[in-house]
């Protein structure tokens, strides 16, 4: 079962990689079209053959289904770092995988000094890869692939972002469809939004794609000062919109608007983010960096929403701001957006409950036999979710000092390293000092690239799948699904 | 079609894994978390934590957009309030079990004053099989279809049947018999077996035909056909209960094994024509004693499913008794099949099979009605018993002529003037009953035995 839907990702990566084939010949870059062309044509065969034969156990447990998806991450961002190395873009196979890794988890991490003049098609399918890794892989391959069973919930566990998942509707599948369905809503309508502000149409696609997976690539090096305030301010609106919890809009759609609204994640989420941007522009402001008290709140505004959702675009070198500013993006860097949302980080709602279970043991220190369970939404939270919390921060904490230490052998200095592990491991993209908005991740050893790209994914998989990809019992266990 | 179940014990389990095999929306409500998780995890279903029969978790659960809500916790007061609230609540049909034998003799005021569509009883409808079984002994397994008018039997060919090394083409030859051999499981294997098709010993035989068809057939395989006279019960709960009841009725002679003191007073008190004998079932002196080695039937219905095997094996050992054995419990799959236990019943497997079959009901089209629903060897067949109403694509052709998918079988055609075991020319009116056997599952209209 594993090996067939191995093969299927094969398929669907070869299927996406036509999208930048149809980019490649309308801007007439005929050798791009041809490798990409190539790539989906042979990516699409392998699958095809590996998919012939389906396999006569369909069962999968939850080893299957972490296993399936650590893999399958892995082989996309593997297959997708060859178009960067096939086209010349970018010659180092790892700093190329780098790239596809920093991608498909929706990171923007770059080790790319200057991304003018790349190819329309690779920067599009640079782009697109924030796109399909935002919502998730296996969602879409849940949503479109005809898989039958009840396991297949152990698939969209592994690959959802936030402490517990839940579904919107009975099935699987339609839970799937419905996800994508809004995502997509959103993608059409950032785009329309940002054709309207007169951007054209490859423009507009290609910072949707990076803005709705919460991504953060841009295709100039001026970033997002490239366009006009109104195009901004569309980045913003959907940055922020892409951070809540996609329950909220399924909520709505069915009409339970008023319940939507009372999601205290949703709450949270919004207050931290308008509270940090008006301290930041009060900061910045009464530091003299502003030219207005409105440029100071726009771009406090657009900075904090791009961090806290680890979108990543900059409208102003934030690492040029005040030390209180800095510091407070900083932990916002950490935090991250709401659960079940296309960004990454701890999560709101992970923050909601520890903040809970921090007050409950304070108020049991004192009651002995006090007994208290945490709430969120009016709902009791599960001690087996309570507990997955505090184990989550426990991997958290001990996968950032380690990969900290490893990649402080390259000698950067201390500030730039524990941004750049913050920022990777939370899929934000730009840290602070050598990473920040303005730098890039070029100086760093392959050994450190590597360490990189394992916390973008350890981060975007929120570690688990990873770490029983690396126990050595998963493969000296013989089984036979 | 959207369904909620309330209550995921081993009985709603066994529904929701039934209902879900058959693509249907499904959402769980029930009080235990964990037990809910597990559910959750183990098949394709949406899970709700709260009580079935508030308003507020019904409507989280969905209720509005429901079709139907199926309430089987172990509580019959709370599924019947859960199916009241539903009613009122999303207007959809509503199924509940309920087992209490008091609100059991008010089942038709419940149904119409309460609005509920069905109303289902395990421990009756296991009675009901037991009573089937033991009316047919040679048989491990009895259905009925069109108010007893045909039969489905299930027959396990011994060392030296008639039947054993034979193809169906010779069996025909030899027997003449217009009863249909339908399906064949052989250690697991099921197959629709065709002209050529040679039978063996041990293989498990279904055969549909009509009752008179069937009776004569078993005269010429010198299978006994009639009723048992006699049957030792071992345990007293409902079940027992009600199966002595019937039998009773049928004016069989029933000794009822219980260990209780206080139920056995209270079961004399009911029951006052069965012999009832305080000692545990597994007194084996005291079955001997009892008669056991001339007894022509055992049931074993006590709580414990272990026990009922071993009591069955017992009695297998020590005489020739049609052994029947309950199993309501444990999940012990084809494994139970392999031993030698006579008949075995599944209390939770024939009520989620009566829900399934009520399910499949509601989501068929207008023009035709599935009437029963059978499976057979764990659902890898099953029996459908359709009406056929105006309309329906099948009618008026020869069969021979109809397009029918792999694995579909049109086993019997009933009307009023009889019944009819088809042949290629026969044709499928209008108003028939129509008895289909496939390997196929998920059926709830005739059509569907139609290739597209």
């Amino acid at each position: 079962m594993i090996r067939y839907v191995l093969f299927r990702a094969f398929s669907l990566v070869g299927a996406l990689m036509l999208l930048p084939v149809l980019v490649a010949l309308i801007y007439g870059e005929m050798s791009c079209a041809l490798i990409f062309g190539v790539m989906a044509l042979v990516t699409l065969l392998i699958g095809f053959a590996g998919t012939c034969k389906k396999p006569e156990n369909r069962m999968f447990y939850a080893r299957e289904g972490y296993v399936m998806c650590a893999l399958i991450w892995l082989l996309i961002s593997l297959l997708g770092a060859l178009p960067f190395v096939l086209t010349g873009t970018i010659p180092s196979y790892v700093d190329a995988l780098f790239e596809t890794v920093s991608g498909f988890t929706t990171t923007g991490a770059s080790i790319l000094t200057s991304v003018d003049g790349m190819y329309m098609s690779v920067q599009f399918f640079r782009c697109f890869t924030h796109w399909i890794g935002g919502m998730g892989v296996l969602v879409f391959m849940l949503a479109i692939i005809p898989m039958s069973g009840g396991s297949t919930m152990h698939l969209m566990r592994a690959e959802s972002p936030g402490p517990s998942v839940g579904k919107l509707v009975p099935r699987v599948k339609n839970t799937a469809k419905m996800l994508y369905l809004i995502y997509f809503g959103l993608t059409v309508a950032q785009i329309v939004l940002l054709l309207v502000t007169g951007l054209n149409l490859y423009e507009a696609m290609t910072i949707t794609f990076s803005t709705v997976g919460t991504g953060g690539f841009s295709i100039t090096d001026a970033g997002m000062n490239a366009y006009p305030l109104a195009a901004q301010i569309v980045v913003i609106l959907f940055m922020t919109l892409c951070g809540i919890n996609f329950s909220v809009y399924y909520l709505i759609q069915t009409g339970k608007i008023r319940e939507a609204l009372k999601s205290e994640e949703l709450r949270w989420y919004l207050s931290i983010l308008f509270a940090s941007s008006v301290l930041i522009a009060a900061n910045v402001i009464f530091a003299g960096r502003a030219d207005s008290a409105f440029d100071a709140f726009h771009h406090a505004l657009f900075s904090v929403s791009s961090v806290m959702t680890t979108t990543g675009f900059a409208t102003r070198d934030f690492n040029l701001w005040p030390q209180f500013s800095r510091t407070l993006l900083f932990i916002l860097t950490l935090l991250g957006a709401s659960a079940g949302s296309t960004g990454g980080g701890l999560k709101v709602s992970r923050l909601i409950i520890m903040v809970r279970r921090i007050k409950n043991e304070i108020i049991f220190a004192t009651h002995r036999k006090s007994v208290r369970q945490v709430y969120m939404d009016g709902r009791r939270v599960g001690s087996t979710t309570v507990k997955s919390v505090t184990t989550y921060v426990s991997i958290y904490v001990l996968v950032y000092l380690v990969s900290f230490l490893l990649i402080s052998l390259d000698g950067l200095d201390f500030e730039t390293n524990i941004t750049a592990v913050a920022a990777t491991l939370n899929n934000v993209g730009p840290g602070l000092s050598a990473v920040g908005p303005t730098g890039n991740y070029a100086q760093y050893s392959i050994l450190s690239k590597l360490v990189l790209c394992f916390d973008m994914l350890a981060g975007r998989l929120e570690f688990i799948p990873l770490m029983i990809l690396l126990r050595y019992r998963t493969w000296s266990e013989r089984r036979t699904v | 079609m959207q369904i909620i179940v309330v209550g995921c014990g081993s009985m709603g389990e066994t529904l929701i894994e039934q209902l879900s095999r058959e693509d249907h929306n499904i959402t769980v409500v029930d009080l235990d978390a964990e037990n809910l998780t597990d559910v959750v995890n183990t098949y394709d279903v949406m899970g709700v934590v709260g009580n079935g029969a508030s308003y507020s978790t019904l409507k989280e659960a969905g209720i509005d957009d429901a079709d139907l809500m199926v309430a089987v916790t172990s509580s019959d007061e709370l599924n019947l309030l859960s199916c009241l609230v539903a009613k009122k609540a999303g207007d959809c049909k509503t199924v509940a079990r309920v087992r209490n034998p008091v609100y059991r003799q008010e089942v038709g005021y419940i149904k119409e004053e309460l609005g509920l569509s069905l109303v289902i009883n395990p421990e009756e409808a296991a009675a009901a099989e037991a009573v089937r079984l033991l009316k047919f002994p040679s048989a491990k397994k009895v259905e009925n279809f069109a108010r007893s008018r045909a039969e489905m039997v299930t027959i396990v060919l011994e060392e030296g049947s008639l039947l054993a090394g034979k193809s169906l083409r010779q069996i025909q030859e030899q027997l003449k018999t217009s009863v249909l051999f339908c399906v064949v499981n052989r250690e697991g294997d099921v197959t629709i077996p065709f002209g050529d098709f040679v039978l063996e010993a041990h293989d498990e035989v279904t055969l549909i035909g009509s009752s008179y068809h069937m009776i004569e057939l078993f005269h010429k395989l010198k299978l006994p056909t009639a009723r048992v006279h006699s049957t030792i019960v071992a345990g007293g709960g409902s079940v027992s209960f009600y199966l002595a009841q019937q039998l009773i009725a049928l004016g069989i002679d029933v000794r009822i094994f219980e260990k209780d003191k206080a139920r056995c007073k209270e079961l004399s008190n009911i029951l006052q024509e069965a012999l009832i004998i305080n000692a545990p079932a597994t007194d084996r002196d005291m079955l001997l004693e009892e008669g056991l080695a001339d007894i022509e039937s055992f049931v074993a219905l006590t709580d414990i499913d272990e026990e009922n095997i071993m009591l069955s094996l017992f009695a297998g050992k020590e005489s020739k008794a049609k052994r029947i054995t309950m199993l309501r419990h444990a999940h012990y799959g084809g494994l139970v099949d392999t031993l030698d236990v006579g008949s075995v019943i599944d209390t939770r497997t024939i009520t989620a099979e009566r829900i399934t079959q009520f399910v499949r009901g509601m989501s068929n089209s207008l023009d035709s009605n599935i009437e029963s629903l059978y499976a057979i060897n764990d659902g890898k067949a099953e029996v459908l018993e359709f009406l056929i109403r105006e309309g329906a694509p099948v009618t008026g052709i020869p069969l021979m002529e109809l397009n029918l998918k792999k694995g579909v079988l049109v086993a019997l055609i009933i009307r009023p003037g009889g019944v009819i075991a088809p042949r290629g020319d026969s044709m499928i009116h209008e108003g028939d009953r129509v008895v289909v056997v496939t390997t196929h599952s998920g059926f709830d209209d005739v059509r569907d035995i139609l290739n597209d």
